[in-house]
Order: C-alpha cells, then sequence, then structure tokens
C-alpha cells in the first residue's frame, strides 16, 4: 500500500460525499410522498424507494472501489 | 382453530430437522479449540465476505421483522415502508464506522462493545452501562423471536390447552439452546445461509404469485384505502409524519449496529474488506424487505382478514397473522411449509446470535470485570455457554407467561435505550475528546427521559416535541440521542476541569484503528 492510498482509506475521502446523497434523499420524504408516476401500477413512494435501495448500493459499491485497495 | 395441515407440517419439521443436524455440525467447520471464548462466540474471527453476508443478514432482517413490517403496512399503511429508507441510512455507517471498529477489536481481542469502551475510556463503570443496556434490550428481542415461531406453529393448525399448547415453542427452543451450546456462533452462521435461501425463495415467490392471482399491482394498490397509501401530508405548524418517517428510519439505522447482536456478527468477519464489501452487498436483504412490506398490502387486497378460516388466528396474534394468512390462502400447503420453516428458522438464527451476544456481554463485562477478575479461557468460554443457556430460558420463560405486547414495547424501549451508548462506542472509535464520566451522565439522562418519554405516550415510538408554537413529531430515541450528545459536550470540559487525577489510561492508538 503506498502512502498515498493509505492516507485515502485512513481519513476523509470526497468520495464519502456519495452517502450524503443517499442520507439527503432518503431524508426528505416530500421528494417521493407521492403516488403519481405509477410504474407496473405500484405508486411512486414503493417503487422509487425500492429503486433508491439498487441506486444506493451502487454508490457504495463505487465508493468502495474508489477508496479501497 | 382450523385442521392441522398435515404437509405443511411435514415440510416444517422435515426441514427443521436438516437444520438442527447442521447446527450440530457446524461445531467442526473451521476447526477451532471451543474453549476460547473468541473461538465459540466470534466463530474465531474466521468468516470471510460471502459467510459474513448470510451471518449479518440472516442476523438483522429477523423473523419477527418478515411478520411485523409487512403486520404494520397491513394495519398502518405507508409509514411501515419506513423500514426502507432505515436499511439505506444503516450501510454508510457501516461502511465507515465498523471497520475501525473491527480493526480495533481484533488488535485488543475485544469481544463486546463494553470491551472496547473499557479500553478506551477506562472506566469500568462507563463499560457496564453499556453491557447492562446490551443485555436488557437484547432480551426482549429474543422473546420476539420466538413469537415469530409461535405465529407459523398456531398458524399451521397446532392447538392445544396448557403445556401441550406450549411444546412446539419449548421443543424449538430446545433445539436452539443445544446447538448454540455445543457450537456457538459457527450455528447460526451456517444455518444462516440455509435460512435466507429459504426467505428469498419465500420473499420472491409471493411478490410474484400473489400480484398473478389478484389481478396486477394496480387492482392491489386500488384495494388500499386512500389513507394508509402515502404519508398524511403535514400541517402548516408542524412536521408531521414526514418527521417521523425519517427520524424513524435515522434513529432506527443509528441504533442497528449497536444491538450486541449486530457487533457480534461484524466481529466475527475475517477482516475489515469483508465488511466494507458487505456494506454494498447487504442492501439485497433491504430489497427484500421492502419487497416483503408489499406483502402486507397484498393481504389487505386479498381481504385475509375477513375471511372466517383466519378469523381465529387474527383474534390471538393480531395483524402479526397477516402475512401467515396470506400464505395459506394463496399457495399450496408443500409451499406453506417451506415458507413458514423460513420464518421459523429465520427465529432460530438471530436468537442465536442475540443470546451468544448477551453471553459474551456478562461474560467480559460483568464476570471479568466484577466477579472472578482472572479466568482461565476455559472458564470463560464456560461461562459464556451457561450465560447463553440462561438468557435463552429468560426469553422463553417470557414468553410463555407474560402478554406478547410487554414483549414488543419492551422491543421499542430497547431501541430507545441501545442508541444512548452511541457517543461513547461510535464516537468512541473516532475521538478519545470525551469526559468519560460526561459520557455516562448522558447515557443515564437519555436512558431516564427517554423511557419517561414512551410511558407518556403510551409506548409508541414518537413524541412531539413543541417549539415555539410548531410541533415536531419524531422518534423518541432520536430526540433522546440528541439530549445524551448535548450533556456529554457541555460536561465533557467541566468534568475534565473537575477532576483531579490524570485521566484515565487509553489502551488503544490511532494506528490500531486501520489495516
Amino acid at each position: 500500500m503506498s502512502a498515498a492510498r493509505k492516507k485515502k482509506t485512513r481519513g476523509w475521502s470526497w468520495w464519502y460525499l456519495l452517502f450524503v446523497i443517499q442520507y439527503a434523499v432518503v431524508l426528505w420524504p416530500p421528494f417521493y410522498n407521492k403516488a403519481e408516476p405509477y410504474w407496473l401500477g405500484i405508486p411512486f413512494f414503493y417503487w422509487s424507494q425500492l429503486a433508491f435501495v439498487l441506486i444506493s448500493a451502487a454508490l457504495t459499491a463505487v465508493v468502495y472501489f474508489a477508496t479501497d485497495d | 382453530m382450523q385442521d392441522v395441515n398435515w404437509v405443511a407440517l411435514s415440510i416444517f419439521v422435515l426441514l427443521f430437522g436438516f437444520i438442527t443436524w447442521l447446527g450440530f455440525i457446524a461445531a467442526h467447520w473451521r476447526k477451532g479449540d471451543l474453549d476460547q471464548l473468541h473461538e465459540w462466540g466470534l466463530g474465531g474471527r474466521r468468516f470471510g465476505t460471502i459467510v459474513t453476508w448470510f451471518l449479518v443478514g440472516g442476523d438483522l432482517y429477523t423473523a419477527y421483522t418478515f411478520i411485523a413490517v409487512p403486520a404494520l403496512a397491513f394495519g398502518a399503511g405507508a409509514i411501515a415502508f419506513f423500514a426502507v429508507p432505515y436499511t439505506i441510512l444503516i450501510y454508510p455507517i457501516l461502511f465507515l464506522v465498523f471497520p475501525r471498529l473491527w480493526h480495533v477489536c481484533h488488535k485488543h481481542g475485544y469481544i463486546t462493545a463494553g470491551d472496547f469502551v473499557r479500553g478506551r475510556f477506562g472506566n469500568r463503570w462507563l463499560a457496564l452501562a453499556i453491557a447492562v443496556t446490551g443485555l436488557v434490550a437484547t432480551m426482549p428481542y429474543i422473546a420476539l423471536q420466538l413469537v415469530g415461531i409461535q405465529v407459523v406453529i398456531g398458524a399451521m393448525g397446532i392447538s392445544g390447552t396448557g403445556f401441550v399448547a406450549d411444546l412446539p415453542l419449548i421443543i424449538a427452543f430446545v433445539i436452539l439452546a443445544a446447538f448454540t451450546y455445543s457450537s456457538g456462533l459457527r450455528a447460526p452462521a451456517s444455518i444462516a445461509i440455509v435460512k435466507d435461501i429459504l426467505i428469498y425463495i419465500t420473499a420472491f415467490a409471493a411478490v410474484i404469485v400473489v400480484p398473478i392471482q389478484l389481478g396486477g399491482f394496480g387492482k392491489i394498490f386500488s384495494a388500499v384505502p386512500v389513507q394508509k397509501l402515502l404519508l398524511a401530508v403535514p400541517g402548516p405548524t408542524t412536521t408531521g409524519s414526514y418527521g417521523v418517517y425519517a427520524t424513524l428510519a435515522l434513529g432506527s439505522a443509528l441504533a442497528l449496529f449497536l444491538y450486541p447482536h449486530s457487533l457480534t456478527g461484524i466481529l466475527s468477519a475475517s477482516s475489515g474488506h469483508a465488511i466494507r464489501r458487505n456494506a454494498a452487498m447487504l442492501p439485497g436483504y433491504s430489497f427484500m424487505l421492502g419487497l416483503l412490506a408489499l406483502i402486507g398490502f397484498f393481504a389487505i387486497a386479498a381481504g385475509v382478514a375477513s375471511l372466517p378460516e383466519y378469523a381465529i388466528g387474527f383474534k390471538q396474534f393480531g395483524n402479526n397473522f397477516a402475512v401467515p394468512a396470506l400464505f395459506l390462502h394463496t399457495f399450496p400447503s408443500w409451499f406453506v411449509g417451506i415458507a413458514f420453516a423460513a420464518i421459523g428458522i429465520g427465529a432460530l438464527v438471530p436468537a442465536a446470535i442475540m443470546s451468544i451476544a448477551a453471553a459474551n456481554l456478562y461474560t467480559r463485562n460483568i464476570h471479568r470485570e466484577f466477579i472472578n477478575k482472572s479466568p482461565t479461557d476455559k472458564q470463560e468460554a464456560q461461562m459464556a455457554k451457561w450465560v447463553s443457556l440462561i438468557v435463552k430460558l429468560g426469553a422463553l420463560v417470557f414468553i410463555l407467561f407474560i402478554p406478547t405486547q410487554y414483549a414488543i414495547q419492551l422491543q421499542l424501549l430497547g431501541g430507545i435505550w441501545i442508541i444512548q451508548t452511541l457517543p461513547a462506542v461510535m464516537l468512541g472509535v473516532y475521538t478519545r475528546w470525551f469526559n468519560d464520566w460526561a459520557l455516562l451522565v448522558g447515557w443515564a439522562i437519555g436512558t431516564v427521559a427517554g423511557t419517561t418519554m414512551a410511558v407518556v405516550m403510551n409506548l409508541t415510538p414518537s413524541y412531539p416535541v413543541a417549539l415555539g408554537g410548531y410541533t415536531f413529531p419524531g422518534y423518541t430515541a432520536f430526540y433522546t440521542l440528541i439530549l445524551n450528545l448535548l450533556l456529554a459536550v457541555v460536561l465533557t470540559p467541566v468534568f475534565n476541569a473537575m477532576r483531579a487525577k490524570k485521566k484515565p489510561a487509553d489502551e488503544t492508538v490511532a494506528a490500531d484503528y486501520f489495516a
């Protein structure tokens, strides 16, 4: 592990901002508390949050590959 | 009640027999000396990414969750979906905080959060507070897992009076106690793999088959009453249900990894990398939990609550009967057996891990600290094995003799209590700035205030905080955590100034927290 990389895994990384996005979206219910648009008959409230589970998993994977060796 | 469903029961018993066998032979898996506490109670810290995924998934997404979240959707509607943002919020915390905690625990041989706090802050009373909180919060949680088993046993039509009625639960409990005693954490780790596969099969089958039978998602959601479909839009002077939804999600997320059983699962991983990878992979379970929450709506649309054959079940178990009733209504008997086995086995895995975690806490932070200061490895492991039995016996007695409602209410209080350990444990991973006594006072006041607020609100999770004409209803655990943190911050300089002696030594150094 190079010194620069070591520093990356120890302290702050700008990639962590991707986590902040997850928190901001999820903790603001007005973003998703609506029925329209429906998808396969499922109200937006439900399918959008399920979709965001997948998006947040992808974002976490990005942070993993960007900050880990 | 309805007749015994023999096909379902046979499959249920068969799968239970299989995991019992698996639980016992697990003692030989990645063989270690089970007379050492870290081998018995943490599986020798040898589980790689995949096993950790099954173990932590099986640990956090409990049978009770699979019954209760859809039950809440069935009864209360949209608010139940807070479980989805909640499980989104936990993974950044897992990613950032817990690899550090894993490293320091690995380096110093810590097995519990109490061990870490003892080493970090050098205050055994603070460590005791952490350990007691963990124990008290875990007990009702174990009891609730047994409720999960009770519901599916009842749903298969097994009933009776007195001792006979409780016999299936007692048998399940004896199996659980025996394999946990003999194999330690290796037993739930191996069973978790079976359990999770069964749960995934059940969840996906339900989400595909039921909507087809009911004529599509459009029909299902149009059967849901309008006021249950979305969160109520708050009035002009309150944050209303939005605040409740967000603080429930955030507070639950902050509390989750403070539970002893979560930490036991995480510390059994073989590396910090395994934990980070799991932060990206565990959302697989969150997705399934979201699908399962929808099952509550399926149950509304299928109208199971008004079918006469399920009336007794609903009477006995309330909304918790919604999912079993829907499965009985929808699936052929053989598949009901698989689905119910998934829930039943799904209860054993977390119950085993919780009892191991509680045993580790008692052994390390109470017995070794206050009673027998220098046990041999063997004595320590033996003590933990006995305590795991006592803890489970306590949970069983609780479920058999005390109304289920109390277990649910205590579990709610447990969330408020466990979150009070956050400053010492999760912030302690980053900083030694806090004064140990300030943390203890913050913990104590947070616990008392949270308990009082919950009791005032008739043991419901949210409390309306009023400020200058506005009300902010929100999760009590979240509000009392803020109070706790404020106290710890304000009192730290005060107590530091009052301290005559040097502050107690920190066993850990900065380098212990990294690879």
